[in-house]
């Protein structure tokens, strides 16, 4: 099977943040909206190299959103940065009103999403937020997995034209997608090729999800991992043409199961291909302080959790 | 459009709009749209340095933010006796698949406006970003944004209002409408605000106050006040005094109109204290 090499563990946030800084040279419609976060999202650079292009905000995030919204009317490409529960949950109607349902072409970019924020606990874990995004008419999600998707993903939304959300984190992780890359919206990327389960994966389940295929290939199962780094809009060919040949599926992401990338993939299997599925995803729960690492294995986000749902789906097939 | 009596006669048609589009659909808020009837005429007709045609970018021109969506009748009758689309779509407002949304919305395409409002306490954040592309572009027009006082209740209105005036937004003028009612009652009775010109220029704005909100001459002078204290590294605030309801006196002074249509009988009331002066759409 096709193996990845890591390249050396980095953020993905720091990936944002240079996206951000080529962006300033390329794009001189592009602006940088920041609430009091500087540092956490990266963005430094830009805003060293462009002062007159960067907004420092404040801690006050629904001036931030309905602030962006009004950059666009005069042609800018306004990019929000802050953390992700900072980005949705408490400026929901705020995105809603003066982005979505106004159709603005703003950039909402989200940091240290998930449990592996670490430390600061549950009330900034939000495991929510792809739910409340992507319920949003028009709204783009988009969960990147390593650095190098990641910079890429951010180049490439300040080309769409309409609402984005951008979702990253917080921890170094595994760097294993080319430098490269041309970041396509909506396209899905098979990384392995196999035939007897589907892994669909999110962020920064993609590596474990390559790690789980591994050791499941030493098993002498064939995984075929897919990497959705889009969830909206959900790349439902590419799902539908892996699961025809695989029979079942996991889905894995760091985030609640309710709302997430498995029930948005779920839909799409039940209105085409019924097939069983595993949710390798938070069970409604909130977080807590920890390592990233203990996090993951306490909620069961990891590669071993992957292994486990892959065996039982692979038992539901008939 | 210059002459005082031309905008009088504007505003009384725009009144009738406002009653007739509320009446209709029996719903909306015909209170505080017909309160605001003066200022929004003057704006439109003479204060704004506005282009016919409407592009959303606004490049080159004045734009105007509605905060306070729910006085979308006579935003909706300004802008169709402006120009931005034929006045006899007035007659769907509220109507389902109709551009004149129960709120404003750009969702529909309709010509003038340049974000939804609705969820209030968001247009003044809208107002300053597109503040602050006008400052980048190098386009030296103004912002005008329009604000209920039971608005500003809603806290984004107060980082909007700090981040205005420690960034020098001074390209801004923002209205707020002093009507002194919300739907529950009195200002004073649902939520004492305290004294608004003192909180705004202890947030460091200037503050232009218009004792006589309904009279076009006043708002006239006010607005040429505001308009000359703008470029001056703060943003400009201009409390405009109105009476809810105006020019239609059961309706006034009470905020039992707020979000009320009136019935028949009383549409034939109030339009006959408005008699047709440009033509019922």
């Amino acid at each position: 099977m096709k193996t990845y090499t890591n390249t050396g563990n980095k953020d993905t946030r720091s990936g944002f943040g240079a996206g951000l800084t080529e962006l300033g040279q390329t794009n001189d419609k592009v602006v940088a909206l920041c609430a009091d976060l500087i540092g956490s999202l990266k963005m430094d650079d830009f805003k060293a190299n462009h002062p007159e292009r960067f907004f420092q905000i404040g801690i006050a995030e629904a001036n931030m959103i309905g602030i962006a919204a009004g950059l666009t009317i005069g042609g800018k490409i306004p990019f929000t940065g802050t953390f992700a529960n900072f980005s949705t949950g408490r400026v929901y109607d705020q995105i809603r009103q003066s982005v979505a349902y106004s159709d603005k072409n703003v950039k909402i970019c989200a940091s240290h999403a998930g449990l592996t924020l670490g430390e600061d606990g549950a009330t900034h874990q939000i495991l929510e937020d792809i739910g409340l995004m992507k319920m949003l008419p028009g709204m783009t999600v988009i969960n990147t997995c390593d650095y190098n998707q990641t910079k890429a993903a951010t180049i490439a939304i300040a080309d769409h034209q309409g609402p984005v959300y951008l979702r990253f984190g917080r921890p170094s992780v595994p760097n294993f997608t080319p430098e490269d890359q041309k970041f396509e919206i909506g396209k899905a990327l098979q990384l392995t090729e196999g035939t007897d389960v589907t892994i669909v994966a999110t962020g920064h389940l993609v590596w474990e999800a390559l790690e789980a295929a591994k050791a499941l290939h030493e098993e002498g199962i064939s995984a075929e991992v897919i990497d959705i780094h889009t969830i909206k809009p959900l790349d439902d060919e590419a799902i539908l043409k892996s699961v025809k040949k695989t029979g079942c599926i996991v889905t894995a992401e760091e985030h609640n199961f309710l709302g997430g990338l498995g029930e948005s993939v779920a839909r799409v299997l039940s209105l085409n291909h019924p097939t069983p599925q595993e949710f390798v995803a938070t069970q409604d729960t909130f977080g807590e302080s920890g390592t990233p690492a203990q996090l993951m294995e306490k909620y069961g986000l990891n590669s071993a959790s992957i292994i486990k749902a892959a065996q039982k789906v692979l038992g539901r097939k008939k | 459009m210059s002459n005082t009596q031309q905008l009088e006669d504007l505003t009384t048609q725009v009144r009738r709009d406002i009653l007739r589009m509320v009446h209709k659909v029996n719903s909306g808020h015909p209170g505080g749209s017909l309160g605001c009837a003066e200022f929004m005429v003057a704006l439109y007709n003479e204060i704004m340095d506005r282009k016919d045609t409407f592009e959303m970018d606004g490049i080159g021109e004045d734009l105007f933010f509605l905060s306070n969506g729910h006085i979308s009748p006579v935003f909706y009758s300004v802008l169709a006796r402006a120009g931005y689309f034929p006045v006899e779509e007035l007659s769907t407002f509220r109507l389902l698949n109709s551009r004149l949304q129960g709120h404003p919305t750009t969702h529909e395409g309709l010509p003038g406006i340049r974000v939804a409002s609705g969820s209030l306490g968001q247009g003044m954040s809208v107002a300053i970003g597109a503040a602050q592309a006008k400052k980048l572009n190098n386009d030296s027009h103004l912002i005008y944004s329009l604000h209920g006082d039971g608005e500003l209740q809603e806290g984004q209105n107060w980082e909007a209002i700090m981040y205005a005036s420690g960034n020098n937004i001074d390209n801004l003028i923002s209205t707020i409408d002093l009507n002194g009612q919300q739907i529950d009652g009195s200002t004073d009775t649902v939520l004492p605000m305290g004294n608004i010109k003192d909180k705004f220029e202890a947030f460091g704005w200037t503050v232009v106050e218009i004792e006589e909100g309904n009279n076009i001459e006043a708002i006239l002078e006010g607005m040429a006040d505001a308009k000359s204290k703008t470029g001056q590294g703060k943003p400009v605030c201009v409390l405009l005094k109105t009476i809810m309801g105006n020019g239609v006196d059961f309706m006034m002074h009470t905020h039992a109109w707020h979000g009320k249509a009136p019935n028949d009988d009383q549409l034939a009331v109030g339009l006959e204290l408005n008699a047709v002066t440009l033509g019922d759409y």
